[in-house]
């Protein structure tokens, strides 16, 4: 499996499948028994943690901090990488923190406690706090897991947005199969730990994949005003 | 975090503490004038204020410092490390290995003087290095990170077996054992000399030290242990270094004079409410503000109901629970 720079790829596959376990690979959280996962032309086994967090940064599914910290607190801690060991942030450090605000249209939540934010406030921030490790990488667990309808289509325009403006790498491992139609270029999909299929999204996501990924007769389709693939789920299919 | 609050929020709890230590030796059932104390125009053996000032309180002084100081910052270190608002420096065992090491001392280790101003302290050190060996033995797994969960129930278990040895021991001991043992357990910062204070300070400089490494890195462990590591923190060696220098630091306390309750999870709370929960200004502050606490608790255990002395880990939770118990709900 290759992800090509600037890209943005979904992860697609039913419950359990190993889509978390396959980002945890590719971050360097876990470590392959077998195999290898190198960025560039280097293994990771080979960097350390700092070095690792100044390329891919990580969005997880839910963060739920031990203390009340405040929204700059927390997006401040991406810049953790770039920092000495007893050096404190500098005016540098907060531009790129208030530019990750702005970009994530979190600036005015800055001053808020972070446990006091609704979920998609909360989601923003976490994708504002990995953008200040100014990586060109981003990995991004079940983003929209917990969002309303307003706020997925806004992480998700979010998503595209930086992927277009400013070439970060994406690979963002979903449930929700007409998010990864909208803005995922190509679309990696696993069963049972396994890659099943790995293309350009019109060539991946059909009716068929989607009836063997998850057993759902499903009607995959163009749709015109949307600009992209649509999936409508029919029926399970038994047995 | 800039520089300026940084340095600001040190310097007023440090001034706190420093003031503290100077103030609290002036106090007590003689009254002492500070001028006099530190007039270097009189002999020192002839200067009365000089020799309550230095010889009689500032040893005990000094203790409360020290206790007061390691303790909360364990409590802050400890808290962030189980990812727990409840974690004090007694949660891993450290104080009931050290309490079972003190017991064992007291009980079975004859009764000359000496040999006993030096052996509980020694006996209650090793029950410290003893349990959290154990704890640590039990929690970790070569190039893994610690789980906490792990560290947490060991530590709790570890805690009742060795408070049912404490049972038996005092079962088997006669009274005037029983009676040690138990005012071992409230705590006394009346070491006596200067001594067991230069004994401690290693042990207490190290852990300080290494506590120096630690702000920043816990603030992104008590986010979560995965987002730290994506963050660029080695989590594993962050989690040995807080789970040894808070180990430390509390059987370096402990030893010295005793399980003194309260500080370690009143002191960080308190910090918490008044300078917010960064680490990096929460533990030095913590360290600071935990001095001046206990050196005032002291002040009043030993002037309030004078010339009875009122243990200090009763002082201690019957003063900072209730100011706790305010802060709290005048904040929401």
């Amino acid at each position: 499996m290759e992800i090509a720079p600037g890209s943005l790829t979904g992860l697609l596959g039913p419950n359990g499948c190993g889509k978390t376990t396959l980002l945890k690979l590719l971050c360097g959280v876990l470590r392959p028994d077998h195999g290898r996962v190198r960025l560039g032309d280097r293994p990771l086994e080979s960097m350390t943690r700092r070095e690792l967090a100044r390329h891919i940064a990580v969005v997880p599914q839910e963060t739920h901090p031990a203390f009340d910290y405040s929204v700059m607190e927390m997006v401040l801690m991406g810049r953790h990488p770039h920092l000495g060991a007893f050096e404190l942030e500098g005016p540098a450090d907060f531009d790129v923190a208030r530019q990750a605000l702005a970009a994530t249209g979190t600036s005015p939540l800055a001053d808020r406690r972070y446990m006091t934010l609704s979920g998609g406030e909360k989601q923003r921030v976490i994708i504002a706090s990995a953008l200040t490790q100014a990586t060109e990488t981003l990995l991004l667990d079940e983003p929209t897991a917990s969002l309303d309808l307003g706020y997925q289509l806004e992480v998700a325009s979010l998503l595209a947005r930086l992927n277009r403006e400013r070439k970060v790498t994406m690979v963002l491992a979903t449930h929700d199969l007409n998010l990864a139609a909208s803005v995922c270029q190509q679309l990696v999909v696993m069963r049972a730990g396994r890659m099943l299929a790995a293309g350009a999204t019109r060539d991946v996501l059909t009716s068929d994949t989607v009836r063997r990924l998850y057993d759902v007769d499903a009607d995959v389709r163009f749709h015109d005003r949307a600009g992209h693939l649509t999936v409508v789920p029919v029926k399970r299919i038994d047995g | 975090m800039d520089k300026g609050r940084l340095a600001q929020v040190v310097s007023a709890y440090g001034a706190l503490a420093v003031g503290a230590c100077v103030l609290a030796p002036l106090v007590g059932s003689t009254h002492i004038s500070l001028a006099r104390a530190f007039d270097r125009s009189i002999p020192f053996a002839d200067n009365v204020d000089a020799q309550i000032f230095f010889v009689a309180r500032m040893p005990r002084v000094l203790t409360g410092a020290i206790v007061g100081s390691t303790l909360a910052a364990a409590g802050v270190v400890m808290q962030a490390l189980l990812g727990n608002p409840l974690a004090t420096p007694f949660t891993l065992g450290v104080s009931t290995g050290a309490a079972l090491g003190a017991v064992l001392a007291i009980t079975f280790g004859g009764s000359t003087a000496v040999w006993v101003l030096a052996s509980v302290p020694l006996a209650s050190l090793a029950g410290a290095v003893v349990a959290s060996a154990i704890v640590y033995a039990l929690a970790t797994r070569p190039g893994r990170p610690i789980s906490t969960m792990v560290l947490l129930l060991a530590g709790v278990t570890l805690n009742a077996f060795f408070s049912a040895l404490i049972l038996f021991v005092q079962y088997a001991a006669d009274f005037t054992q029983a009676y040690r043992t138990i005012r071992w357990l409230m705590g006394d910062l009346d070491v006596g000399s200067f001594g067991p204070i230069v004994a401690s300070l290693p042990m207490v400089l190290l852990s300080l030290g290494i506590f120096a490494f630690l702000p920043r890195p816990l603030n992104l462990l008590s986010v979560g242990a995965d987002t730290a590591a994506t963050r660029g923190v080695d989590v594993g060696r962050t989690q040995r270094m807080a789970f040894l220098s808070a180990s430390l630091a509390t059987a370096a306390a402990v030893s010295l004079a005793g399980p003194i309750g309260f500080v370690g999870i009143v002191v960080p709370h308190l910090v918490r409410l008044m300078v917010g929960v960064d680490h990096r200004v929460v533990l030095p502050a913590s360290a600071l503000f935990g001095a001046a606490f206990l050196v005032g608790c002291d002040l009043i255990a030993r002037t309030v109901l004078a010339p009875v002395e009122i243990p200090v880990g009763v002082v201690t939770a019957m003063v900072g629970g209730p100011f706790f118990l305010w802060l709290l709900v005048r904040r929401s």
